[in-house]
């Protein structure tokens, strides 16, 4: 299958399907996992066997901000920390919509954070796909809300000084129902997890660990890219169902990668559907003021 | 409470303003609200969600304004014709994605009921103060379009010409209503469904491939589609090219950005609503909108049975502003009397169409704008003796002679 797929003499990529190659090249820098994981997200939109067509995914703003612009779906590039709220009101009024969210940690966790826990409380049928590179790399390599304890940036020159966000624990007890976290060198894992989490009902979130050779390793002089990977390889255990609370990443400390979260609990259009016929079926009467 | 089956209560009710617009977003196709919570605005909410399953619109409470806004952009590319219903501080938290719904050319409609400000203001009073943040409060180059009710009937049929406009122009349209006109009980008259005109979206159905989301018509405005149809589109908040794909350039930004503002400017004669009253031999013109008309037209039927020539021109749409009529008039009359319930922002641009021809009077009235006839009669009476005409805005205080 694979000799079939990838034909190099007529120089069809084998993903020209799913991305926009009308694009390319993309904006990322050398050695940025983002185009890693809209790789492992193309797989996985095949794999999970869905229409492409009836698939919307929405973006906000920075580097991962720019997936939407590159997968070949009905697309949009927001405004930043937004990407939620706009993708709440795809899916609540298109419910047959497979919506998809693909951002940054500092856009979905510090300025999106408000939107964040309140559609994984209300189980929004969505995937998040939180790319997190710990550090606003687009802006010029502020401290981000994931940057961990006494890591540099540019804003945290003499060390970063707040305690980051542990992205898994905050999906977790806000009430997602697929929690998981591969970085960019587990490209056959984060593929399943994708997969698994496309085909799962309800607010899924997958973090993916990216390094940002420009910014964050640049500062805290981590090497280049093979030099964060190898990083991700030694470093890297995967730990599946392990407790949440126990996902913290401290500087160059050891990743605990996985799937954590995996439950059932009503979707938000489920609540909202049988709300619905019960009013029908029954005439329930609207309680509150009178309206007319 | 029963609707036909296109959600038109037809028939003559008592509403409140806000119950008002609630009945005009369902009659004008409405089935998408995204909303936070902020008095005096609750009635349309209220209503809206009550009347919901009936006609088979959804809805959400968002967590913020700012989500609410949001919401109601992606709703509308589902197709659903959508809004959000706010207030003052509300309101100024959609300022970002009033620029997004601008720059996405997104059809959707937003209810303002305006109150006292600034800051946490004077809460649940109303006031007429946003109308200029409604023009210029997001970052960077666009036009608008607002309406102004001033009773509940209007609340109605002003709803339904804004989702008319938004659809047409691809434009959020802003609905600049008061906490008075939102609270106030009329009656109000709906009509059959087959009597009130809903402008449809103008859809592209070209093959699959060949559809460029920002192409533009010879009126400069692009076609839509639908998610989910296969057209696999991609728009961006950043500046664009017909594709949607962003083009850091600046001969982008005006291919771009230029059309956002010409498909209002260059339509204004088409989208602006003004209506005249007894204008035609006026001395004074009274130039007034939203709650503060109220006055101003009982202020001209007054003076008119004094044989005073004293006419009005009321605002049905504040944005854009009747620069054209305004000037025109400036040449005939010898002055303008503008009231409102701020510190002065329309009679700015009263002042600007004048070109020191007329004398423009500014009258600034509190929390309820009904009640100052007396003292726009008085304006008018004193703007009428004036003999020679002064540069800039006289503003004119209570009581002053």
């Amino acid at each position: 299958m694979a000799t079939q797929r990838i034909n190099t003499n007529s120089e069809i990529h084998p993903m020209e399907n799913l991305l926009r190659m009308d694009r390319m090249p993309h904006i990322w820098c050398p050695t940025c996992g983002i185009g890693l994981a809209v790789t492992a997200f193309a797989s996985a939109l095949e794999k999970a066997n869905i229409d492409p067509n009836n698939v919307s995914i929405v973006s906000g703003i920075g580097c991962t901000g720019r997936v939407a612009g590159y997968v070949k779906v009905d697309s949009f590039h927001t405004t930043h920390g937004r990407p939620i709220a706009f993708a709440t009101g795809i899916k609540v009024a298109s419910p047959k919509t497979k919506v998809v969210v693909f951002s940054g940690d500092g856009d979905l966790i510090a300025i999106g954070g408000n939107h964040f826990i309140h559609a994984a409380r209300r189980n929004i049928d969505m995937l998040v796909v939180c790319v997190n590179n710990f550090i606003y790399a687009m802006t010029g390599g502020q401290v981000a809300p994931t940057t961990p304890l006494a890591a540099y940036a540019t804003t945290s020159p003499y060390g970063c000084v707040e305690p980051p966000f542990n992205i898994p624990y905050l999906a977790d007890s806000s009430g997602a129902v697929y929690v998981a976290r591969y970085t960019a060198l587990h490209i056959r894992r984060l593929t399943n997890a994708l997969t698994e989490a496309l085909n799962k009902k309800g607010f899924s979130v997958v973090e993916v660990i990216s390094p940002c050779g420009m910014y964050y390793s640049r500062i805290n002089r981590l090497g280049d890219g093979l030099e964060m990977m190898k990083f991700y390889h030694d470093n890297v255990e995967i730990r599946h169902g392990e407790d949440t609370k126990n996902l913290e990443i401290g500087f160059q400390t050891k990743i605990i990668c996985g799937k954590f979260v995996d439950r059932e609990r009503p979707s938000y259009m489920e609540r909202y559907n049988q709300w619905l016929s019960e009013v029908r079926d029954s005439g329930k009467r609207p309680k509150g003021k009178k309206g007319a | 409470m029963k609707s036909d089956k296109t959600g038109v209560l037809t028939g003559s009710h008592i509403l409140s303003g806000n119950e008002a617009c609630a009945e005009g977003a369902l009659a004008a196709g409405c089935r998408f609200l995204g909303l936070y919570p902020i008095m005096p605005s609750l009635e349309v909410s209220q209503r809206f969600l009550q009347r919901a399953p009936e006609v088979g619109a959804t809805f959400i409470q968002m967590e913020d304004e700012v989500s609410a806004l949001a919401a109601v952009l992606g709703a509308s590319w589902t197709g659903k014709k959508s809004m959000t219903v706010t207030s003052g501080p509300g309101f100024s938290l959609m300022m970002e994605h009033l620029g997004l719904g601008v720059m996405l050319e997104t059809p959707c409609v937003i209810v303002e009921v305006q109150m006292v400000g600034p800051g946490l203001g004077l809460p649940t009073h109303p006031a007429q103060a946003d109308v200029m943040q409604s023009r210029w409060g997001s970052h960077g180059d666009y036009e608008i379009i607002a309406y102004a009710p001033s009773s509940a009937q209007e609340m109605f049929d002003f709803t339904i010409k804004a989702f008319n406009l938004s659809e047409r122009y691809r434009v959020p349209v802003a609905l600049m209503s008061d906490a008075h006109i939102a609270q106030l009980k009329e009656s109000v008259v709906i009509p059959s469904a087959d009597q009130i005109h809903i402008e449809p979206r103008r859809y592209f159905d070209g093959p699959r491939d060949s559809y460029l989301p920002f192409k533009r018509d010879k009126d400069f405005v692009p076609r839509m589609v639908d998610i989910g149809q296969g057209y696999r589109f991609h728009v961006t908040g950043l500046t664009h090219d017909d594709r949607g794909y962003p083009i850091m350039f600046e001969e982008c930004q005006e291919y771009n950005v230029h059309p956002l503002v010409k498909k209002i400017r260059d339509y204004v004669d088409e989208i602006v609503d003004i209506q005249e009253t007894k204008t035609d031999d006026a001395e004074v013109v009274i130039i007034s909108y939203g709650s503060s008309s109220r006055a101003a037209l009982k202020a001209v039927e007054q003076a008119r049975a004094k044989g005073m020539k004293i006419g009005s021109l009321k605002l049905n749409t504040v944005w854009p502003f009747p620069d054209a009529r305004v000037s025109e008039l400036a040449e005939q009359v010898k002055a303008f009397v503008v009231p409102e319930m701020n510190f002065g922002q329309i009679v700015q641009e009263v002042e600007r169409n004048t070109y020191g021809k007329a004398n423009v009077l500014f009258l600034h009235h509190g929390d309820n704008g009904v009640e100052y006839t007396d003292d726009i009669l008085a304006a008018a009476e004193k703007a009428s003796l004036m003999t020679e005409t002064k540069c800039g805005i006289i503003e004119w205080k209570k009581g002053s002679t």
